[in-house]
């Protein structure tokens, strides 16, 4: 089954464009540390999720790049475009003159509507090209105005056009002290607005990834290329084909056996991502990992709910089996989780122990452990890392980030400052306070998990 | 991508705006290698063939044939206009886009807005309607005026109103050089106060300017690059007052200096939008994120490095210098001190080598020793262009909200009540058609309320912060 990717926005389009990149150079590499039998029918696996191979001819992204200005769109069609081994569909794209002023009203209210037929032709065009058609990845930031805005819409035109397909709403979190000073507003706006719509939304945090970088990476001048690189590491990681519990053959319907595993109840759809190890490229060839190491790390990375591999809280502990699993008895700081999806992949990952995960002090109490807990695995190695583990977690990752985010737009939206560039273009204060209801309700549910 | 119009008016007006069409062709010139008319220059300027004399359709793509500015010139005298049309950029103006007078307005605001005003109102809609005609999208009036003459100011204003009414939906971003304490125009506060009014009511965005500012930043740059400190020699054409490289080699003329550091911040306001980067930010957002209130829309501006040294190595202290420098005092384009103000919002457009790591490590860095409102703690908008400008190899313009305006305004206020209180030269105004005592009262009453709304924020800071209690959601 495949993919159709919508780019949206600066962010979304810079993202999309480091994704293809990182997928198409996993398959086109020689590190793939398994069979040829294994290597061939992985290559043909992610070609039928992500590409559209005409004849003889350099794969084509299924994706659709929607901006509200030509700039970032023109660069990124030709930047692939001159990588040779891959592009886009020349066709495939939608801009307009003039930007959205990171004015979520203005991509909501105003271009949405305006330019609904034109982008939904062009997502139809894609959806028509795929044999049979996994679901919409969409990736835009919430920070700005098209990303945020339009993005909002169209995920609603996606779900109204397509009501059985699945929706995954990749979501791009800004840095905490400013990119745009709307943000919070952008962000709580796009935030209510998904969950109506979208089936989960997958998060980064920029904060985070900058962390990755200059911590874990040591780069020293980071660049938001450098970010959207690490970014598309850790989605190609997920989104690669795995073989699912029990199947040999490479799963079909990723999308779709992600929302199975990950999204049991609509009330609680933000997941979050951790992906392991992540080094420098030249220290590659000098370092092994143990399965053992890695899954300790990763388990420890979530009860503590760790950013990263460095500076991980050892002290926290799930609390004991045997006492009431009621919240208010849980120590602090351990992050209860709802459901968890493991995605293994390399030099023999089926001799992985995973019971660790499956403990059922991890989880909340309403749910079957052996339900919670999922594992992907493939033994084909993942952009040269010999062994890689990633986890998709729904858990309370973000329940912090998103009440610090609601906080500060509750206190701005306190003193009504900004509010009139959004009611000049049809938002008006109630919607504003519906968004905050809709997302303080979240809130709690993940506070009471 | 969207066109921007320059409408510049009266002599001061007209005499940066000269400064910043030369600027703006050298900067193009200096990126745009293959003389291909692109989309970054069709911000500006219109590609025109050159055998149908301007008249036929533009041309949209291929080889730059003759470049026209995007640009109505206005002014109530002819001299300045006519200099420029005999000047080295005679063939950039469109000789069409001109509206001019003879007898200029007197330093008097009532001639340029009541008289001229309704005198060429026609004449002025319909060559602004041209204008925006040859725009496939246009986004963005700049209007370039000076506050304390007649014509600038009043004209000015008057087709700022007309903007609005004419082109709702076009941003209006005002550039407004303010007179000084030692005006020699004695009725200049008159004249302010009255603009003020037009300006607060109808304009988007104003960047206030004042020239005791830019004559302290132009001393500053000549002790610097006189004063030749061994192993530092100040790359010229590097020099944010320099018009080194552009059309105009001819004697520099004793504005010039202080002109081109207006137009290099028109350049650099409008070079995200320009050109790409890998964090825009376009004209819209500049209105979006540092206006929370319509009316506290005064933008303080400050535009670093000064000047380049020759020698090539860029130490990432000096990178950093340059943000510091931002916030200092004696970088500011207007008589204010951000730093020891409030601030409501802060912008900071970052042009060339510069990464988003060096931005965050900044403003970290700077953030302790501003002082926010209480509600935009983080009241940061940043964008990241890859150009430079020319001569350097980074750049940063920083746009503040801050109630450091205050102090200005409190001063003109001053100003205008002294002559007002005495009735000084009042005659002159209520004897033309259209004026009464009462636009005098009304418009220092909107700059009293204006004065008082600061008045209101500076009295939240350093006050203690209790949030606003969140929505309780039953569970």
């Amino acid at each position: 089954m495949s993919i159709v990717t919508v780019q949206l926005g600066q962010c979304g389009n810079q993202i999309g464009h480091e994704v293809f990149h990182s997928l198409c150079s996993d398959i086109q590499g020689t590190h793939g540390l398994c069979s040829r039998r294994e290597n061939e029918s992985y290559q043909e696996s992610c070609r039928e999720r992500f590409f559209c191979q005409e004849e003889s001819a350099v794969p084509v992204a299924r994706a659709v790049l929607v901006d509200m200005e030509p700039k970032v769109i023109s660069q990124t069609l030709s930047v692939a475009a001159r990588s040779g081994s891959w592009k886009y569909n020349q066709q495939s794209h939608f801009c307009q003159k003039q930007g959205s002023g990171n004015n979520w009203a203005s991509g909501y209210s105003v271009h949405g509507p305006r330019h609904k037929e034109a982008i939904m032709n062009l997502v139809q065009k894609e959806a028509e090209k795929c044999d049979r058609l996994g679901g919409f990845f969409t990736i835009m930031s919430m920070a700005g105005g098209t990303g945020s805005g339009l993005g909002a819409f169209v995920t609603q035109c996606l779900r109204d056009a397509f009501p059985t397909s699945f929706i995954l709403n990749h979501v791009i979190w800004p840095y905490g002290t400013g990119e745009v000073i709307v943000q919070n507003y952008n962000s709580v706006l796009t935030l209510s607005h998904l969950y109506q719509s979208a089936d989960a939304l997958l998060v980064h945090e920029n904060d985070v990834i900058h962390k990755i970088c200059a911590q874990l990476m040591n780069i020293k001048q980071i660049s938001f290329r450098d970010v959207n690189q690490v970014l598309a590491h850790q989605l190609g990681s997920v989104f690669q084909p795995t073989h699912t519990e029990g199947h040999s053959d490479y799963s079909r319907n990723p999308l779709g056996d992600l929302m199975e595993t990950l999204v049991p109840h609509p009330e609680f759809r933000m997941l979050g991502l951790r992906n392991i190890p992540q080094i420098p490229e030249n220290s590659l060839p000098y370092s092994t990992f143990s399965w053992p190491g890695l899954i300790k790390h990763l388990r420890q990375m979530l009860i503590a709910n760790a950013k990263m591999e460095e500076g991980i809280d050892w002290q926290v502990r799930p609390p004991c089996p045997g006492s009431s699993s009621h919240s208010t008895n849980k120590p602090l700081h351990f992050n209860t989780s709802l459901a968890n999806l493991l995605v293994l992949r390399g030099k023999d990952v089926h001799s992985v122990d995973l019971g660790s995960f499956q403990d059922p002090s991890l989880y909340t109490s309403w749910l079957n452990p052996q339900d919670a807990f999922n594992a992907w695995k493939t033994p084909r190695a993942f952009n040269k890392y010999e062994k890689s583990a990633s986890l998709v977690s729904n858990s309370q990752f973000l329940l912090k980030p998103l009440d610090s985010i609601v906080g500060k737009a509750w206190n701005m939206f306190a003193s009504k400052a900004y509010v009139h560039q959004y009611t000049k273009f049809g938002i008006e204060e109630e919607d504003f306070l519906d968004s905050f209801t809709t997302l303080e309700q979240v809130i709690s549910s993940y506070s009471t998990l | 991508m969207a066109q921007s119009v320059v409408v510049q008016v009266g002599q001061c007006g007209n005499q940066v705006g000269c400064r910043f069409w030369d600027l703006a062709l050298r900067e193009h010139a200096a990126v745009n290698k293959k003389g291909i008319y692109d989309e970054a220059l069709s911000s500006f300027f219109r590609n025109v063939d050159t055998r149908s004399d301007g008249n036929g359709p533009d041309i949209y793509k291929g080889k730059i044939c003759s470049l026209k500015a995007r640009a109505l010139l206005i002014d109530m005298e002819e001299g300045v206009v006519n200099e420029i049309l005999q000047g080295p950029l005679r063939d950039v103006f469109d000789s069409k886009q001109l509206i001019t007078d003879v007898s200029g307005s007197g330093n008097n605001w009532a001639v340029g807005y009541k008289l001229y005003g309704y005198q060429y109102r026609e004449n002025i809609v319909e060559k602004l309607r041209k204008t925006a005609e040859h725009c496939d999208c246009l986004q963005c009036f700049f209007i370039i005026h000076s506050m304390g003459g007649g014509t600038g100011s009043g004209l000015g204003t008057f087709v700022l109103n007309l903007l609005e009414d004419e082109f709702p939906e076009v941003y209006r971003f005002v550039t407004s050089v303010y007179p000084s304490g030692e005006d020699d125009v004695i009725t200049s506060p008159y004249n302010s106060v009255l603009a003020m009014k037009e300006l607060n009511e109808h304009a988007d965005c104003v960047l206030p300017i004042e020239n005791e500012s830019l004559f302290d930043i132009v001393n500053k740059i000549n002790q610097m690059a006189n004063s030749g400190k061994l192993g530092s020699t100040v790359k010229q054409n590097s020099l944010v007052t320099s018009s080194a490289g552009s059309a105009k080699t001819l004697q520099e003329k004793p504005f010039d200096a202080m002109n081109n550091i207006v137009a290099n911040l028109l350049l650099n306001l409008t070079s995200s939008a320009r050109f790409e980067g890998s964090l825009n930010m376009d004209l819209n957002e500049i209105s979006m994120n540092l206006v929370p209130f319509p009316r506290l829309h005064y933008l303080v501006s400050s535009l670093t490095p000064l000047y380049t040294l020759a020698d090539v190595n860029v130490p990432s202290r000096r990178l950093d210098q340059m943000f510091s420098d931002a916030f200092s005092r004696d970088h500011q384009l207007i008589q204010a001190d951000p730093k020891h103000s409030l601030y409501l919002a802060c912008a900071l457009l970052v042009r060339g080598n510069v990464q988003v790591s060096d931005l965050r490590r900044n403003i970290e860095r700077l953030k302790p020793s501003l002082d926010f409102v209480s509600w935009n703690q983080e009241g940061w908008k940043t964008g990241l262009c890859s150009v430079p400008p020319v001569g350097h190899s980074h750049s940063l313009l920083a746009l503040a909200n801050n109630t450091c305006v205050k102090p200005t305004f409190i001063e003109l206020k001053d100003r205008f009540m002294k002559l007002y209180k005495k009735k000084a030269h009042l005659h002159h105004y209520l004897q033309i058609d259209g004026m009464e005592q009462s636009c005098f009262s009304e418009a220092v009453s909107s700059l009293s309320d204006l004065i008082e709304e600061y008045n209101e924020l500076d009295a939240t800071k350093g006050g203690p912060r209790t949030d606003p209690s969140r929505l309780k959601i039953a569970v």
